[in-house]
């Protein structure tokens, strides 16, 4: 491949195309996230969820020669540990984050159990539009190669804002993750719709797992994940458990994690593993800003573990 | 619409009883809400009122016991049955989801709510709706933002929106202003009158009582203890079907104030961030003379909590100051003990106690690392606790199993009791106290009322915020009205009238 120099401008389009490649999981992670939280509830297993779902989307690709097989095993994983957790914070005197903590650990765990065969062997990657190919330069070309996960996302986020104002699902959904006593008088089971939206929400982080090990990294290795699953939790509070906020967040915080590549692409040699810190620091940062210590979160689910 | 409006349904139980264990919570409760009455049930805390409600609702199954829904008897197996007989219920808690609008309550409250909410059709169809209701309210509006008046009649309205014809009123004004519990309360009233709605209410206001019921039902133990037409009763004669026979806690006679009296606690410019941290409190002047209660009313939820926490030590303010006998106070430790401050918060077993840490330990709270002159010890007398709140519980007639019980195993009256006789003792020159009475029974909230009145004409200052405004026009020689976080209204006892307070509390001035 011709490279074409384009100077500095290479940082700014590296960083669109990064965006657009590394939120892709945030997207998922924190939709899910989003709905299993405005259900009332706090799922910190996501980022052992969002392993396994990596694991077992490459296995099954692999076996299968289909990624989109991958991608449904990597659903159904992801629905199973949501399940689960879902299942297990029914009992009275249950912590949902420490059971949280444990499925993380429980998931990444499992995920390197069974992985180990499929560190070596290679699947075939998720297909990506090429949105670029209107323009010569290849830099152009390759941040517009947009996968289609994140097309779906995208969707998935707009569909969600919508729905959880004009679906009965959504309005019930909000319900119990408002008020328990509200959604028990109007004759809801809180823990059915919690597990159910557990569910989805580890669904939804499976598949934002397959899209890490079948196309971006596109390989299964234990170093998958860095953290992806628990930083979408932190996204979802910033984004005030808004879908449309939870999208714009991980945008945001994948263009952010670009700037260090980008950086040491356009040749500066100098301090850029300090960019590779800057998505860390840029969440401190608004969270430092948008916090108070005498005011509730705005916005926050009135059933969450952390607000109540 | 699923809406069938009109048609009031008469209501009957016959002999119902309700045992958990041995426990008989309803013994033989028979009681008949006619079609299109406005019935008013009676008890003290515990009397059973709320298990008799249940039953009907279908929360519980009746031991034993039969209901008649216009004279046909009908089997209500769950909450579900009731509302399907067109029986529904106001809850003294709300029930409406806060961050939900008015209109989206209304709709996912419905029996059959579409997959996709259509809301253009729904707009209209409530607008319908709500013309042919006598309360106005805006529906676009998150429910946390209504005031609590106009909850409560979105409350209601939903009930009428979902085709109930017979409504449960569970105290429904306790969190009213008296203009508001007029309109509410007269409203509903007409509703009945106008033989569309059945209400059977709840309440402890025996001036609601006379002003809006048809009939009374009076229980007491789980018995039902009296019945009869409100026009045929006085207020004493409900009181004595309520609370029998047992001596209730007479108040002292006020001791004339001193026209000297000192200054205690002084109040200036005090301003601090209120829970949202978008409004702040702003106490322009207040002082509290010895030997007097000064009363602060108004609407929960409009500064009083924050002002109290201030007070309190709870909550940093922003400016102003804060005197007691003349010496900044900031409410630590040290300064409570030197200037006998005390303090009685609302909810006592949250705000002033260690629910889990036993009575005896729990009331000597102020004195456990004290000896007799005041020294602070180096060691703690496990007897020396037990001996002194031995003597407190007998004193204020704590009811306790042990003092090694964990103080939240007691009733509420009990706790109160407790946090009374810990604060009380001793020197006290400024006594701070917040709704102290709060969902307590008669004999128990007729002795607190006593005690606070006991420790004014002994001298102690004495600050009383309460939501309730009875409790304050018989205890205040002053009332002050609190009002989006600022005083806003002044009256000696003498001159106080419920009306201007009211219009105060509601910010109408």
């Amino acid at each position: 491949m011709e490279t074409t120099d384009i100077g500095l401008w290479g940082v700014p389009l590296a960083m669109l195309g990064g965006a657009i490649r590394v939120s892709t999981p945030f997207i998922f992670v924190s939709l899910g996230e989003a709905i299993t939280e405005r259900s009332g509830r706090i799922n910190l297993g996501l980022e052992g969820t969002l392993v396994f779902g990596a694991m077992s989307a490459y296995a099954v690709a692999v076996m299968t020669g289909s990624p989109w097989l991958g991608l449904a095993a990597a659903g159904v994983a992801g629905l199973c540990f949501g399940l689960f957790h879902g299942w297990i914070c029914k009992f009275p005197k249950v912590n949902d984050i420490a059971i949280g903590i444990a499925l993380m650990l429980f998931g990444t765990g499992l995920a390197f159990f069974f992985g180990k065969p499929f560190i070596q062997p290679s699947a075939p990657d998720l297909p990506a539009i090429p949105f670029g190919t209107w323009s010569d330069i290849p830099q152009v070309q390759a941040a517009l190669n947009v996968n289609v996960l994140f097309l779906i996302g995208a969707a998935l986020a707009v569909f969600l804002w919508w729905a959880f104002r004009n679906t009965r699902i959504g309005l019930i959904v909000r319900v119990v993750g408002d008020s328990a006593d509200a959604a028990r008088a109007m004759g809801l089971n809180p823990n059915t719709v919690r597990l159910l939206a557990t569910g989805v929400g580890g669904a939804l982080a499976g598949i934002g797992g397959a899209y890490l090990s079948l196309y971006y990294p596109g390989s299964w290795t234990e170093r998958i994940s860095s953290g992806q699953g628990l930083m979408a939790v932190a996204l979802v509070i910033f984004a005030r458990w808004n879908p449309l906020g939870c999208f714009a967040a991980a945008l945001l915080f994948g263009g952010a994690g670009a700037l260090g590549p980008a950086l040491q692409s356009v040749g500066v040699t100098q301090g850029y593993y300090l960019f590779y810190a800057a998505p860390y620091i840029l969440t401190l940062i608004i969270m430092i800003a948008t916090s108070s210590p005498s005011r509730a979160l705005a916005g926050a689910p009135g059933e969450l573990s952390i607000t109540r | 619409m699923s809406v069938t409006h009109g048609k009031a349904i008469g209501v009957e139980t016959i002999g119902m009883t309700m045992r958990f264990g041995a426990f008989t919570a309803l013994d033989d409760v028979s009681i008949k809400v006619p079609a299109g009455s406005f019935h008013a049930l009676l008890g003290e805390n515990g009397a059973g009122k709320s298990t008799l409600v249940k039953c009907m609702m279908g929360f519980y199954h009746p031991t034993s016991g039969d209901m008649l829904v216009d004279g046909r008897e009908v089997a209500i197996a769950s909450p579900k049955d009731a509302s399907a007989l067109g029986l529904g219920m106001v809850y003294q808690h709300f029930t409406l989801v806060p961050s939900l609008t008015g209109a989206e309550n209304l709709v996912i409250s419905r029996e059959k709510v579409p997959g996709v909410i259509d809301w253009r059709k729904e707009r209209t169809a409530l607008a319908q709706f709500m013309e042919r209701m006598p309360f106005k309210l805006p529906l676009d509006v998150k429910v946390a933002e209504l005031a609590a008046g106009e909850k409560q009649k979105l409350e209601i309205i939903k009930q009428l929106y979902l085709g109930r014809n017979f409504l449960v009123l569970d105290e429904p004004t306790s969190v009213l202003t008296p203009g508001e519990a007029q309109e509410v309360l007269g409203l509903v009233r007409g509703m009945t009158k106008a033989g569309d709605l059945t209400v059977l209410m709840i309440s402890h206001k025996f001036h609601e009582v006379t002003a809006f019921a048809d009939d009374i039902t009076v229980l007491r133990k789980g018995r039902l203890t009296g019945t009869g037409k409100v026009s045929d009763l006085s207020h004493r004669e409900m009181a004595a079907m309520m609370i029998g026979d047992q001596p209730i806690a007479a108040l002292d006679s006020r001791a004339e104030p001193k026209p000297d009296a000192e200054i205690v606690l002084e109040v200036k410019a005090l301003k601090a961030p209120d829970r949202t941290g978008l409004k702040s409190i702003d106490i322009a002047d207040l002082g509290v003379h010895s030997g007097e209660i000064v009363g602060i009313a108004g609407i929960s939820g409009n500064g009083q909590k924050e002002f109290l926490e201030v007070l309190a030590g709870q909550r940093p303010r922003n400016g102003g100051e804060v005197m007691v006998r003349g010496t900044a106070y900031a409410a630590t430790r040290a300064e409570a003990r030197a200037l006998n401050v005390r303090l009685i918060p609302e909810e006592p077993l949250k705000n002033a106690c260690a629910p889990r840490m036993t009575v005896a330990e729990n009331i000597a709270f102020r004195t456990f690392d004290v000896d007799s002159s005041g020294k602070p010890v180096s060691w703690i007398s496990a007897g020396a606790i037990k001996s002194f709140s031995a003597r407190l519980v007998e004193q204020f007639k704590v009811k306790t199993a042990s003092l090694s019980s964990p103080i939240a195993s007691l009733s509420g009256g009990n706790v109160q009791r407790a946090v009374l006789a810990r604060e009380l003792t001793g020197e006290v020159d400024l006594l701070i106290v917040s709704n102290p009475c709060f969902g307590l029974d008669f004999s128990a909230v007729a002795e607190i009322r006593a005690r606070i009145m006991k420790a004014r004409n002994a001298g102690a200052a004495v600050l009383l915020m309460s939501e309730d405004l009875d409790e304050l026009l018989e205890l205040s020689d002053r009332i002050l009205v609190m009002s989006d976080g600022a005083l806003v209204y002044e009256t000696p006892i003498a001159q106080a009238s419920v009306q201007t307070i009211g219009e105060h509390m509601a910010g109408h001035h």
